[in-house]
């Protein structure tokens, strides 16, 4: 008997992505997918995407689709909701989009509760722009906007968006996982699935914030990023569940 | 026994799967596909356990595996 070990989720399109080799972007757009396959859900989920990378994310995701204004994913995803509260309705945002032209829109999502489930992808920096430095960019990380890196004098530190979002009552699951390797891959998909349970057993909004890579502005090899990933992103964003509703654990 | 397919005009050859390969068994061809890229394959496919682990971390879904069950 023939066992399929692995295969494309139906919840994508056959369209390539265009992401650059070895972006994790796309390794997260299949983790919502599975997750939107296995749920089965397809038939009634709306997804909002943004401006970044992902901006054609809506190419990609076999299913109704929005692409919102940069960092108002969250607003236009309130919207679908309210108007179609039996949705299933997500927003995928990467940390320039959510962390810094979107913060407003974020944190208000979240404050207010909204039955919406955000996938947020820190890599970092601006990927689609040239890796402009992020609110979300490591102390000392040279990007084309700090060619010194990043000093805290001038900058701040990077902002803890799950942390931070995880002091609102209206949060009420906020994960941070990492696709840096097999085994977190699959602690991702099972994040990104709780997530959209809290959803659908209408629990309050929901946040799984996803390390990723940008192989293209990091100026290194894509194996290369995933060991940078864990060597420095790993330590200042500790990985795990910041908040669990008793009714998904 | 397993067989792994890559959908090689799809492949970018990032490398990653053979990063994450525990039989190390995936190399890049050295040819190029339509994009340029050299696209990443199985040698010995014999020795492939299927555990996916590849296509789990493939960025641009290029792999497929099917492992055949021995019949209770
Ligand atoms: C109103 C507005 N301001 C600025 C931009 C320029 N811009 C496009 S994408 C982007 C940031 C993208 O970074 P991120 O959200 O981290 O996504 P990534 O590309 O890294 O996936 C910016 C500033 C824009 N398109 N619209
Ligand atoms: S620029 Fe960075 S985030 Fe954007 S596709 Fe390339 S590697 Fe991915
Ligand atoms: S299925 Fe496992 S053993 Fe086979 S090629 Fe892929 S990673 Fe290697
Ligand atoms: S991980 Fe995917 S895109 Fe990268 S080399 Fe392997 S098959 Fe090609």
């Amino acid at each position: 008997m023939a066992k399929v070990m692995f295969k494309r989720p139906a919840a994508l399109t056959d369209k390539q992505f265009h992401y650059c080799p070895g972006c994790t972007h796309g390794i997260i757009h299949r983790l919502v997918a599975e997750v939107i396959d296995e749920m089965g859900i397809r038939d009634h989920t709306v997804g909002v995407c943004p401006v970044g990378c992902s901006v054609f994310a809506y190419d990609y995701f076999n299913m109704d689709m929005f692409q919102a204004a940069h960092g108002r994913a969250p607003a236009v995803a309130t919207g679908i909701k309210r108007t179609l509260p039996d949705r299933m309705v997500f927003t995928y945002q990467g940390d320039g989009d959510l962390a810094s032209i979107g913060t407003a829109e974020i944190v208000h999502a979240a404050a207010r509760g909204e039955k919406i489930t955000t996938v947020f992808v820190n890599n970092a920096v601006y990927g689609m722009t040239g890796g402009q430095m992020a609110p979300t960019t490591l102390p000392g990380q040279k990007t084309t906007t700090t060619p010194k890196g990043r000093e805290k004098e001038a900058a701040g530190l990077p902002v803890k968006i799950s942390e931070m979002l995880s002091t609102l009552d209206g949060a009420v699951y906020v994960a941070r996982v990492s696709v840096h390797d097999p085994k977190h891959i699959t602690q991702a998909k099972k994040a990104i699935r709780k997530a959209f349970e809290v959803q659908q057993a209408g629990l309050g909004f929901s946040l799984v914030e996803v390390l990723s890579t940008c192989p293209t502005n990091w100026g290194l090899s894509p194996k290369e990023s995933l060991k940078w990933l864990a060597d420095n992103m790993l330590p200042y964003y500790p990985l795990g569940v910041y908040k669990e509703p008793a009714e998904v654990k | 026994m397993a067989t792994v397919s890559f959908r090689e005009d799809r492949c970018k050859g990032c490398e990653l799967c053979i990063t994450v390969c525990p039989e190390k068994i995936i190399v890049l061809a050295d040819h190029i596909n339509a994009m340029g890229f050299h696209p990443a394959a199985v040698v010995e496919m014999d020795k492939c356990k299927g555990c996916a682990m590849c296509a789990r971390m493939c960025p641009d879904v290029v792999i497929e595996v099917v492992k055949e069950e021995k019949q209770a």
